[in-house]
């Protein structure tokens, strides 16, 4: 359902109109600012009432939109301001991603940029990988707050090989895309109060070389340009003379058309600002130069870079771009960047995530599918799963006992047969040491007999021998 | 002003302001609307023409109105049939269901995967309730309805035909109703928990006030060359935009000049994320665990399913 309103041509019909149809009459004359009402019948919908609460697929309410012409003031004009207080009330968020060589000068632009110092500490040559390191500043401007975060890439550039250079700041990107999904994606989600760390802009710093992009600039810019807003800049540019400056920039859109990319490009749909911003278009990429120092120029105290054959005044339009990056980046177009980034980059993430998640709005039988549907069935299948899992590991488990208790049962059956040999030898032999014990005792029996038996013998003999003796 | 200006291009050629406009027939709804709007926006019937219809039913005009470059799509929604009948039971139902159905229908196209960017908002923003002068206190019917919309939906209650009663039944009458709001707790629009410190004050004096006793008119009468809007009667004219005469120019003020922005925001931030999450916790009631207070969210069982 469009919530477009269909503008048709007032058609001059009197002021007692007979098709306002309600029959109230008007008295006296009223002001003519009014009356003329346009429009064939509206169409009077109305919807059944039994749509239950689990009804999502709600068929389309054909409406026509009457425009309606007012009697009076009613005073709707000042939601503008409303929308505006709430919005200064609730503060801003921008945040941008410098992506430069180090020693482009990246930081020192930030602090001219916002007119303020905020103090980071040159970075090294010397480090192994790419590292991205981000700070928060709030800044207050009459009564608008900013919430600002700056991140700058650290070592970009610096290693021998590079060709991971760009993995760390596309991770970075997609990291703060992924905590916004997830937020979204809560149950109990606070949007309004979340802080929106996904990147709005993203400066690009080219050398000043005079001759064109690196092949790592066009590299990365190519990974970029789907992700965020890119917005070349050239660094240093006070090292470039003028005829140098345009052969350079036409040099470097020649690249970055050859290789199809695409930068950022200042919206022209809105009439006011249409003409500035397709002639700022045409200026990109910004040559711009930057200054922490400020020198007296004239009576002035200017922001200037201080050369023994001249002085290079950042602000001054001839001198270099940084007026109109400045114009461009925080007074004209901040609002659509953030925008663009939201409406565009964003959705395009969230579409890829979802969809390599296997949910997609269109069912097997091309009926739409909701959310909800999708992640149910989703859910059931892993519970399904995880059903099948248990089941399996359990069969398996029973198995694995019962193989157990077999063998261990043999192994008590060998048992009880080997005890029971043991107990049937044992038996055996003590039954042969009873048959010698036995025998020997009868030997021993035998023995004493013969011995009491030879010992009465000689008894006898002797007796007999004595009684000899004594006859004499 | 450059914000201001980029957002009367952009925002409010999208804006959308709904309004259900409730209460029985006869109270003076479409004039009210036609009224405050000052222009022909609902449709009067003439007589009584159509039958009754036997369940209250739920009807939509959609208009766009344009004033000083700011565009409005305005879309009142009436409800004819509702509390005329003689067994009134569940006669809050199709209402209830309307406005949740409109809550369903934003958080579908908002879960979508290829989603559009501005999704069309048909979200209920402010729910006027015309209560019958009677001067006595709120009916039973307006207590049971009351108390079941003032959780989905900001509720402005109005005493309609406010010129039957004189200034000193008004204010006993209004004093009455607000007791019965309190003893009922049914929260009315300003509402009191969620406001800024700076909107406090204001919105104290507009809570004074609750319920606006209105008149509304769409004839135009004049007085002493000067253009009126009123109601005349063979004892005097009641003026429409007479503070002293009735509560309408505060009401208009506050609906329209100073709190649309905040009715549509907070319908949306408030309302609709309480409908969201009761709606996706009634999904997922198994694997609700309340750990700290928060409710597991989807991405983790969804990366949980895919490992």
């Amino acid at each position: 359902m469009a919530a477009v309103a269909v503008e048709r041509p007032p058609s001059p019909s009197s002021s007692h109109a007979s098709g306002i149809g309600d029959g109230t009459s008007r008295e006296g004359s009223i002001p003519s600012s009014t009356s003329a009402r346009s429009v064939s019948s509206p169409v009077f919908t109305s919807l059944s009432p039994d749509l239950h609460l689990g009804d999502w697929y709600i068929d389309q309410i054909d409406e026509k939109i009457r425009t309606l012409k007012l009697s009076g003031h009613v005073g709707f004009d000042s939601l503008p301001d409303q929308l505006v207080a709430k919005s200064t009330q609730n503060g801003f968020t921008f945040n941008i991603l410098c992506i430069g060589e180090t020693g482009m000068g990246k930081s020192t632009l930030m602090d001219t940029l916002f007119n303020t110092s905020f103090e980071s500490n040159p970075a090294p040559h010397t480090l192994p990988a790419v590292k991205l390191k981000s700070h928060t500043y709030e800044l207050q401007e009459s009564n608008v707050r900013l919430k600002l975060t700056i991140v700058d890439t650290v070592g970009y550039g610096d290693q021998i090989n590079k060709g991971d250079s760009f993995t760390a700041i596309v991770d970075y990107i997609d990291k703060q895309f992924d905590d916004y999904l997830q937020e979204e994606l809560k149950i109990k989600r606070s949007l309004s109060a979340y802080h929106d760390s996904r990147i709005h802009a993203c400066l690009y710093f080219i050398c000043p070389t005079g001759h064109g992009l690196k092949s790592i600039d066009l590299v990365c810019m190519k990974k970029l340009d789907s992700k965020v807003n890119v917005i070349p800049v050239i660094a240093k540019a006070d090292t470039i003379s003028k005829s140098e400056l345009t052969k350079f920039k036409q040099r470097i859109i020649q690249e970055i058309k050859a290789n199809g990319i695409q930068i950022y490009q200042f919206p022209t749909d809105d009439d006011t600002m249409a003409k500035v911003n397709t002639e700022m278009n045409n200026q990109i990429p910004f040559a711009v130069v930057g200054s922490t120092d400020f020198v007296r120029v004239g009576n002035k105290m200017l922001r200037a870079r201080q050369y023994p054959w001249g002085t290079v005044q950042v602000e001054n339009e001839s001198h270099c771009d940084f007026t109109k990056l400045r114009e461009m980046l925080i007074r004209t177009n901040m609002e659509d960047m953030r925008e663009v980034t939201h409406q565009r980059h964003y959705e395009l993430y969230r579409k890829k995530i979802l969809e390599t998640m296997g949910f997609s709005d269109v069912g097997q039988d091309n009926q739409p599918v909701s959310f909800q549907q999708t992640f149910e069935q989703k859910r059931v299948e892993h519970r399904e799963e995880l059903q099948r899992k248990e089941d399996e590991m359990r069969q398996t488990f029973v198995l694995r006992v019962k193989e157990k208790e077999t063998e261990l049962k043999e192994v008590e059956k060998e048992l009880y047969t080997k005890y029971d040999t043991l107990k049937r030898e044992h038996a055996e032999e003590k039954k042969r040491y009873e048959d010698l014990k036995k025998r020997l005792d009868e030997e021993k029996a035998e023995f004493q007999k013969r011995k009491h038996q030879v010992a009465t013998q000689q008894l006898t003999s002797h007796t007999l021998t004595l009684g000899k003796t004594k006859k004499k | 002003m450059r914000t201001y200006h980029q957002s009367t291009r952009r925002d409010l050629n999208c804006l959308k302001s709904d309004m259900v406009i409730k209460g029985r027939s006869g109270l003076g709804k479409s004039t009210f609307v036609n009224t405050l709007f000052k222009a022909t926006v609902a449709r009067r019937k003439s007589g009584e023409e159509e039958p009754l219809p036997s369940t209250t039913e739920v009807k939509t005009v959609s208009s766009s109105l344009s004033e000083g470059g700011v565009r409005l799509n305005l879309t009142i929604t009436d409800t004819p049939g509702f509390g005329d009948h003689i067994n009134n039971e569940n006669c809050w139902e199709p209402i209830v269901s309307y406005i949740e159905a409109q809550y369903g229908r934003y958080l579908q196209e908002e879960q979508k995967v290829d989603r559009l960017l501005h999704i069309p908002d048909t979200r209920i923003h402010c729910c006027v309730y015309f209560i019958p002068p009677t001067g006595h206190s709120l009916s039973s019917l307006d207590v049971e309805v009351l108390q079941r919309l003032d959780k989905i939906v900001n509720v402005v209650p109005v005493v309609a035909k406010a010129d039957t009663l004189t200034l000193e039944e008004r204010a006993a009458f209004k004093e009455r109703i607000r007791a019965d709001l309190s003893d009922h707790a049914i929260k009315v629009y300003p509402l009191q928990e969620y406001e800024d410190l700076d909107d406090a004050p204001e919105n104290m004096k507009i809570r004074e006030r609750l319920p606006f006793a209105v008149v509304g008119s769409t004839t135009w009468h004049e007085i002493h060359g000067k253009k009126l809007l009123g109601r005349r009667s063979n004892w005097g004219l009641v003026e429409v935009e007479n503070k002293s005469h009735n509560d309408f120019a505060y009401m208009r003020d506050m609906l329209i000049r100073t709190h649309m922005q905040d009715l549509i925001g907070s319908t949306a931030e408030r309302h609709y994320e309480n409908f969201r999450r009761a709606r996706l916790s009634t999904k997922t009631t198994s694997k609700v665990n309340i750990v700290n207070g928060q409710d597991t969210d989807h991405m983790e069982d969804l990366n949980e399913s895919k490992i």
